[in-house]
Order: C-alpha cells, then structure tokens, then sequence
C-alpha cells in the first residue's frame, strides 16, 4: 500500500499475524471460557429509572430462590461498596460525586446497580433478579444538557447547587484579535456530536478468585487496562497491589470502552474477597448498551474568523460536555484531550476555548476511540467548510490557504502544541489523484445542472490528531494522575528463543506480530522466534496499557531501546568468546563478528546459551542476556492525512449512498502495513458509523431508546464500499522508530469528511448543515427546512 | 440472556400439536424458526410456560402446486422459498420480498409461516400476502379453517391464530407473468424496513391492466393500497404512475420511531411506491 517503505527489512513488511491462527481455530481464552471450580455467578440488579430515590431494596427472597448462596444491597455490602475512581479532576474546582458500585440513595441513570445476586450458576442467578424487591420513588430526569445547566433544574447529585461538573476556561483573545483587522468574516456554527456506544464484539466479562493459600487474588477481566486497573483496585478496595494479579485475556475490542474501573469489576474482587470463592460476571449485550461507558456527547459552539480573502485569523470554541450520571475514570479530561486540537492544521493568531462538564441522568460517557480528537476534527474540518461557503473558495483551496506547509515544520500550533513534521500537501495530492476530484467535481455540477434528483457530494477532511499518549509531564500539567511512559522487558532463552514483555495490553490490534517485527528487525531473530508477553500483571509487571494510538508510539520506542540494550549486555561475553576487544565487534543479523575478520563470527543464540551456561564468562558478567527499558515520550506524534468521500443523496427520500472512500494516512514508518490498513479500515467503519447510523438517544425520561442492536445501527461490510486506502511516510522525529500511531485515525478523520460530503451535495438547494447520524430522515429534514426557508 | 424456565414439546403432527397447546391453555407458544421468540425469551419479554416445537412436522414444510395457488407449508424457510422455481414463477413479488428478510443465515433458519404468525408490523412479508390475496389455513382443536389474509391479520403482533391454533399453510394466488418488485427502505443492510411497498402487475400492450400493492411498516398490520391500485389501472408512463402512487398514504396510519416519524414514512410510501410500481412494470 505504499511504494517508500523498505520491504528488505522485517519492519516494513504486511506480515501476516501470528494471533491469527488461534482466534481462528477457537482456541482462545475469552474470560467467559475461565471455568474455575466452585464459582458463583454475579447478576446485578439495575435500575429501570433515570432518576428516582431509592426507597427500599430488600434481597430477602431472593436469598430463598434455588442455588442462591448471597445477595446485597448498598448498605449490606458495606466497606466492601467501593467507590469507581475518577482520575482526572480537570480543574481544582471540579465537582468529584461519590460513585459507590452500588448506589443507595438514588439511581441516576437506567442501568445503575442496585444490589447483587451470587448463585451457583448462571441462570439461577438471573432468575433470582426478580425477587429483590426495590422501591423507587420517581424523579424528574434530567436528560438534555441546555436544560440541565439551566437555573432551577433538577439535580443529578442533591447535594450539588446546579448539574455543572467544571467550567474548563482556556482564554484566549479571539476579539482582541479579531480586532486588529478590518475585514473579518466570522461563521458561527452550533455541532451536536452525538453520543454513541463502544459495542465492542465482546460483552464485558470478569472472573476473581482467591488463590488458594496465598493471599493473592487474580482477576481475570475483558479490559484494556490490566496495569492501571491494578494500581486503581489496590486504590479503591484496599488489597495489597502486591496480592492483585490482573489478567487481561483475549479481549474481543474495546475502543475506549475497556479502558475503565467498572463497578463491576470492582464488585466481583469483591465479593470473591467476602466469600472466598472464584465470582463471575458476564454481561448481557442489553446490559452492555447501559452500562458500559458512552462516548462523544457535546454540543459544540464553534466560531472560525478569516479575512475576506481567505486567511484564518482566529478561532472560538465552547462546549457543552455531558458527564452523565457519574464520572467515571476520565470522564472530564475526554474533552480536554480535543481542547489541543480544534486549530488543526491551520495557522491562525487566537484561539479561545471553554468547556462545561455537565451532570445528566445518562450513563457516564468517557474514552470512545478518539476520545475528544473526533470531536474536535469534526468541528473544524465542518467549519472550515462552511467558511469555505461563505467566501465562495473551494474548500480545499481554502485549506491549501491555511494549512501548514511542510518545509515549516516544527510548528507550534496556536493552541501550544508543535507538531514535529508533517506534509499535508502531499498526502492531499496523492489522495486528490487516487479520488479523481476533478472528475467528480465535473461530475456533481452536471448533476446540479441537470436536477438529477440523487446528487452529488465531495467531502474533505483534512486531519491531524494528536497520538502516543502521553509525555508524564505533560500528564501532571493537565492534572491527570498517572503518566504515559512504557515499559519492555526483552530476555534471551537458553535456547536462543526470545520472551519479549510489554506493557502494552492488545484486544485486536496485532502486537504480538507487530511487536515481534520490531525485535526481530533489530536482534536479528526470526518473527516465530520471538514471544510477545502481555496483558497479565504477573508475568509483566510493568505497563500503562493501550489506548490513544499510544502501543506503538510509545511501547515502540521502549522495544527498540530494550533490544539495543540486549545486544550491549551480549557484546561483552561475544568480545570473550571472539578474543577481541568490544570496540572490535560489529552486530548484524543475529550475530557478532569481528571487524575486518568476517570469519571470526558468534551468533545470540549461542550466546544465550554461553550465558545461561555461565561456563566461561568474562569477569564480572552476570549469566543470562536481558534488556529492559522504560521509556517516557519526548512528545506527542502528530499523523495526519487527507480523506475524501463521494456522498450520493437520494433528494426524494434523504438517503445517501457513499459510493467512495478515499484516504491516505501519514502515520509515519509502518512496522506492519497490513496491520495499518486493518486500522484505518476499522477506524473508517466507526467513523463513518457515526456520520450516517450511530447516535444513542434518550426519551424524556431517561430511557435509551436505542438498546439494543435493532435500533443501534452498526454498519457492516454490507453498508460500506471498498475502501482505497495510501499512505505517505514523513516520519516523526521525535519517536525513535519513526512511528505515529493509527489506531484511532480513521475513526478522526472520516466523520466530518462524510457530513462535509452531504452538505456539499445538497448546499445548492440551501442546507448548510445535517444532524448525525445523518439517517434518511435527519437528511430529509434538512432538505425540507431548506425548501421551506427559502419558500 | 437466559430464558426464564419453560417445558418444551416436540410434536411431529398437526394434531400432537394442537393437542399440546390446548393441554397448555393460554400460556404457550408456538417455536417455528425461532428468529422472533428466542430473543423474546432471551429477553425475557415473554414468558410462556410451554413452548411447542413445529420444526419436526413434515406436513408443515414445502411447497405445492394447488392448480390456482401454490402452497407452502408454515414451516418453510425463507431460503427454501427464494430458491422455489414454483414461487419464482407463480408468486414472483413473494420471492422478492423473502429475499429482503433479514440476512443469509436468518433466511436459512426463520420460517414463512413463523414471519406471518409473528405479524411484525415491519415484516416483508405481510403485505405481500395481503396484497396478493393469499389465505391462511389453521389447525385447532375443532378443525381447520381457511382465513383469507384481509382477516389473518389483526393488529401489532396479532393474527387470527387463536392461542391453541396453529398455523399450517399460506396458499397464494398464482400471478404467472405478472411483474414484481419489493422496494425495501432501511437504514442498514440487515436493518428492519422503515417502509416497504410490495408491488406486482399485470401487464397489457405496455400498460397496466391490474396491480395489486401492499405497504409494509405504515400502520399497525401490513395495508393495502386500494386506491393506488385503481389508479394505476391503465397507466403506462411514470408520470401516471406517480400520480396513483400519490395515493400510497390514503388510509394508512404509520407509526413514529427513532428511524422515522409518521408524516416522513407517509412521504415515503408515495416516493418507494411509484419506484415499487415503475420498477414491477419495467416503465421508467
């Protein structure tokens, strides 16, 4: 997929992956397939209400039911109702409700808990749910967000004065720049970036047994985060981290919605803790839609200030953030991490930005793949279209305008951030020429002259996000708890084989082989050689996990370093065995020789052995090769690319087609092509899900309407054309492999290219916006309010 | 996910059958494909004390010509019924409408007769039954009755099936040569229709010399378009077709959702219904 990369080499090359074969084949070990002798299944009782006082909650009879051994209410639980954490207090002011795993006073969302049922099997469990008699005593549910933060609401939290979570205030001096010109053109817009549900493959699992006479507690759990999740439980519970072993099994996705400290995670230790027996919990896809964290959810007010020939002054963004019900472990920080990105690619003098966390009667919202990023580049890359509009320039020719060349790079964008290297013109030309943008230009205006009911549109979006989260500095600047370093441990077995440890934690991604690739390149070890250790705090102890395109980014960087220092701690003993000093010896594919005595030769393997052998080493060696490095990012990366969608709409019935999809993503050097295509092509799906089918949707009161699967519209491969996907490589320069990230790009970039690709369709006939998901009637809707505006 | 308990019968006559749900009372269900009730019961949406297997009933399986009228047996999947020359032939809107029915692997286990049992008011097939004058032939404990599909179908998910009733056949009409079409409109591929217009036509020297048009989704049971039928009696231009398909929303009174609100599924039913009607008449 791209014609620069180096295929001589093992980074490089679209090798197939090795985890493939197992998921294939069903011998995976998803947590629900952990049978441990002598479990009780957990069912949670959950709250039909919005919002209403919890009056009673009485487990008596469904002690009584067949196979019962326990059931709990808050109060009943006790010490052991432990509170989820939230990390990431945005402000000193930030208002921290408690969140109990089991709520008692009140429920604040449909799908908050209530109490708990073990049985000794499944079914018995969920048949029991019926017999816990609640009463709740109806509130009036606080839903919509304007309406919530409006004098005289109802409240989320009682002991709260108003539903407002933080005022996050950035300043700025938008007007006072705006000033300084004569002729500004301002465009104001109101984005409602709807919400949406992670609907992960997997449901949420999890599994907790004591193990045995020791003290140690193993948590088996559908998550993304086994080493964060360790340090928050020991926080939350009061376990020693020392006796919490977190496993993370195969994990069937999670974009986001896995990186979290359920209630229910925390409730099963728990209650393994209490009754000293293996518990489990398999969620329910009807559970799932409920009560795994949301995403998105802002109202975004967006104004973008340009001189009348097309030049960006400078931008003013305000927010409406929906928390939900509660905050979860990042709830407040997701919008803060768009905060850096609303400038985009575009050079421009002020920048201000505010957000409001606002409390609803919702589930919480938190990570979603993205996580604020998506948010961000919808709003601009929609607003610099319709700037676009109201100049009468074409909009790309608006964005070559603004844009940051590529010989001005390392540029420090208005809001702070410098972004190392970077070539929009060229992914854009390449993207431009695979599309055949002045065909379909040609094409969509003898479309509008000839009233073709089905018209044409041309969406762009051209994108950069901000990946490899995160350096720790720039963490605890932002006030979130923890950092963003990366850890790898790299031993030599006897045998000449390699365990390779990373912190990283996969649920789809291809680590295993990816990583693999990385070691294989720089030891010279074959790919099948090499066994990627991960996701189990156990057998490696020191991670921060995956999420926001950070594995590569970062946990790459820690490979390459660790793998450097193996073949440092191996030069000393090669140097003994070759009878030659250190200096002498040079290190390629797989073994030592000395220079300019290419005879004299020993390979890492056989050093392994020497080492694990410790015969005959050099003083003061130590037996056995390893390398270990932990590696904190020097900075963000910065990928970015240019997508292109050609929207047919239907102006009869408002449904649109995408007929083709064009990206081409600079995610830097490539270790696996395959695996970033995989990613830009999942990345794609979700994206343009939430352009055209996603969108969760509460009533009046509260309810999702949108609960299951019927009505929560997934697009599959039946919705989607083939995608033609490039790429182009401008590595950065701050990671040491070269590398961006990919894994939330396409998710970024193509929501607004498809909005941008419908309201350019349809602009001539007046509509200069469309709600998402852009349904048929949503479409419609516009068309119609167009008509009658103009009538 | 768990059904609540319940027995389970497998009978494999009409009348073991019937007998089992009449021993029931009112508090059984019968289990065809099971595309609808398994996720009734996963959901705990229903909780009926017996189910009645009528999957090992040869009787209700396979299609017959009757001379006029094919008949297929309850029991029939989808597929089976996409893949029947009898049907293809004879019933051809039938044939178009089965092949919309959700995806390959539900078309594979979801039956006929269960699809028309269920009476989804967004089911496909339905209003081709209506619009085509099929009859319903059910099996309780005084016998068998015929109802003809102005009468089977009732309101939401409600047939003239009685509780210690089954359905055994849907016999339809033959319209050999007639032109059909199904304009299914949905969201995703696999989605429920928001609507859909069964269509089929007899043609005469170019124009229309009758049609028979039935909408899915636009009120409580499938409807048929009475007044778009007379109209487009005669017709053979597009413009004559869109101006009968005008009447498509007379009478109909559609429901509002998420996916739709009831004065956009009647703007609908007028679009897809002179697509539905062009495309049956191969008129453009």
């Amino acid at each position: 997929m791209t014609d620069t990369l180096d295929t001589s080499s093992v980074i490089g090359r679209p090798l197939r992956r090795k985890e493939d074969a197992k998921l294939l084949h069903g011998r995976t070990n998803w947590t629900d397939n952990i049978q441990l002798p002598g479990t009780l299944h957990m069912a949670i009782v959950r709250s039909p209400m919005a919002h209403a006082k919890v009056t009673k909650v009485d487990v008596s009879e469904a002690l009584k039911q067949p196979n019962v051994v326990a059931a709990y209410n808050a109060a009943e639980l006790g010490d052991l109702n432990s509170v989820v954490p939230c990390v990431w207090p945005v402000t000193d002011d930030t208002v921290m409700p408690p969140f109990p795993a089991l709520t008692g006073d009140k429920v604040r969302h449909v799908g908050d808990c209530v109490a708990v049922v073990l049985a000794t099997d499944a079914a018995s469990a969920e048949d029991a749910l019926a017999y816990v008699d609640v009463e709740y005593e109806p509130l009036p549910a606080v839903v919509n967000m304007i309406d919530a933060i409006s004098p005289g609401s109802e409240l989320v939290h009682g002991d709260a004065t108003n539903n407002t979570c933080y005022v996050y205030d950035l300043g700025g001096g938008y007007e006072d720049e705006l000033a300084k010109h004569s002729d500004v053109v301002r465009v104001k817009r109101r984005f409602v970036n709807q919400r949406l549900i992670p609907a992960f493959m997997e449901p949420r699992a999890v599994v907790a047994a004591p193990m045995g006479m020791s003290d140690e507690i193993t948590v088996w759990t559908s998550t993304q985060i086994p080493h964060v999740l360790r340090v928050l439980l020991q926080l939350v519970t009061g376990i020693p981290e020392q006796n919490l072993r977190i496993i993370a099994p195969d994990v069937g996705g999670g974009f986001g919605g896995k990186l979290q400290c359920y209630r229910e995670e925390i409730l099963v230790t728990q209650l393994a803790r209490k009754l000293g027996r293996p518990v489990k919990w398999n969620e329910t896809r009807s559970e799932d839609m409920v009560a795994t964290h949301h995403g998105r959810d802002q109202i975004q007010d967006i104004e973008l200030a340009a001189t009348k020939d097309g030049k960006f002054i400078g931008l003013k963004v305000d927010l409406l953030a929906n928390m939900g019900g509660y905050l979860q472990i990042i709830t407040p920080g997701i919008p803060l991490l768009g905060m850096f990105m609303y400038p985009a690619i575009y050079k421009m003098d002020a920048y201000q930005f505010q957000c409001t966390g606002v409390f609803t009667n919702s589930t919480p919202t938190d990570a979603y793949r993205g996580a604020g990023r998506p948010e961000a580049t919808f709003a601009i890359e929609r607003i610099v279209d319709e700037m676009a509009a109201e100049l009468g320039m074409e909009p790309m020719e608006l964005r070559t305008k603004n844009w940051i060349e590529h010989h001005e790079f390392p540029f420090t964008t208005v809001a702070g951030l410098t972004y190392d290297t970077g070539n929009y013109e060229a992914a854009t030309a390449k993207a431009m020429d695979m599309f055949g943008y002045h065909e379909l230009r040609a094409e969509q205006k003898a479309r509008r002259e000839s009233g073709d009911p089905v018209q044409l549109g041309i969406g762009i979006s051209t994108f950069t996000e901000m990946c490899g989260l995160a350096p720790s500095r720039t963490l605890g600047a932002l006030k979130y708890a923890a950092g963003g370093w990366e850890h790898c441990t790299i031993r030599l077995l006897p045998s000449g084989k390699v365990e390779l440890v990373t912190g990283t934690s996969p649920h789809g991604q291809g680590h295993e082989t990816a990583w693999s690739q990385i070691a294989s390149e720089i030891l010279g070890i074959p790919v099948d050689d090499i066994d990627v250790i991960h996701s189990d705090t156990g057998r490696s102890p020191y991670g921060m996990d995956t999420y926001g395109s950070r594995s590569l980014a970062v946990g790459g960087q820690a490979i390459k370093k660790a793998a450097d220092r193996v073949i440092e701690n191996a030069r000393p003993i090669a140097a003994h065995q070759l009878e030659c000093s250190a200096n002498d010896l040079e290190f390629a594919n797989g073994a030592f020789s000395v220079k300019g005595d290419p005879e004299k030769t020993v390979t890492l393997g056989a050093l392994a052995w020497a080492a694990f052998a410790a015969h005959n080493l050099p003083d003061g060696v130590e037996p056995m090769i390893s390398g270990e490095a932990t590696v904190d990012p020097e900075d963000f990366s910065y990928p970015h690319g240019t997508h292109l969608a050609a929207m047919e709409v239907d102006t009869e019935t408002g449904k649109v087609k995408l007929r083709k999809y064009v990206c081409v993503d600079d995610v830097g050097n490539q270790v696996n092509p395959m695996i970033v295509e995989g990613q830009v092509h999942g990345g794609l799906a979700q994206g343009i899900g939430q352009a055209l089918y996603e969108g969760a949707e509460y009533d009046s009161d509260g309810n999702l309407l949108t609960a299951s699967l019927a009505d929560y519209l997934i697009p599959s491969a039946a919705d989607l054309p083939s995608f033609e996907t490039g790429s182009t490589v401008t590595p950065s320069t701050t990671h040491s492999l070269g590398t961006k990230g990919v894994g939330e790009a396409g998710a970024i970039a193509s929501t607004p290219a498809i909005i941008n690709g419908i309201v350019d369709a349809l602009r001539p006939m007046g509509v200069t916006d469309v709600l998402m998901p852009a349904s048929p009637q949503n479409v419609w809707r516009a068309i119609q309010a167009a008509k009658g505006a103009s009538a | 996910m768990i059904p609540a308990k319940f027995d389970y019968v497998r009978p494999s006559t009409v009348d073991e059958a019937v007998a089992a749900l009449v021993a029931a009372g009112e508090d059984a269900k019968v289990l065809g494909g099971g595309q609808s009730l398994m996720p009734v019961l996963r959901l705990r949406m229903g909780e009926p004390s017996v189910v009645v297997d009528t999957t090992r009933i040869d009787e209700m399986k396979g299609i017959t010509d009757a001379g006029d009228a094919i008949v297929i047996g309850a029991g029939t999947t989808h597929d089976a019924v996409t893949k029947s020359d009898l049907v293809r032939q004879h019933a051809a809107l039938l044939a178009a409408a089965t092949d919309t029915v959700a995806d390959r692997q539900i078309r594979h286990r979801g039956t006929v007769g269960g699809a028309m049992a269920h009476a989804d008011p967004a089911g496909d097939q339905p209003p081709v039954a209506l619009a085509m004058g099929a009859s319903f032939t059910i099996a309780g404990p005084s016998g068998r009755r015929t109802v003809p599909a102005s009468e089977f179908f009732v309101d939401y998910f409600t047939t003239a099936v009685g509780p210690d009733e089954v359905l055994v056949s849907v016999s339809v009409p033959k319209h050999t040569g007639w032109g059909a079409h199904y304009e299914k409109f949905n969201r995703t591929a696999q989605a429920w229709a928001i609507v859909g217009v069964a269509a089929t036509v007899r043609m005469d020297g170019g124009s229309i010399a009758e049609a028979e048009v039935g909408l899915t989704n636009m009120g409580p049971g499938p409807v048929k378009a009475t007044a778009v039928e007379q109209a487009l009696v005669g017709a053979s231009t597009m413009a004559a077709i869109t101006a009968a398909a005008s009447h498509a929303a007379e009478g109909t009174s559609p429901n509002s959702d998420i996916h739709a609100e009831s004065d956009y599924r009647e703007h609908l039913a007028r679009v897809l219904t002179a697509r539905a009607v062009a495309k049956a008449a191969g008129i453009s």
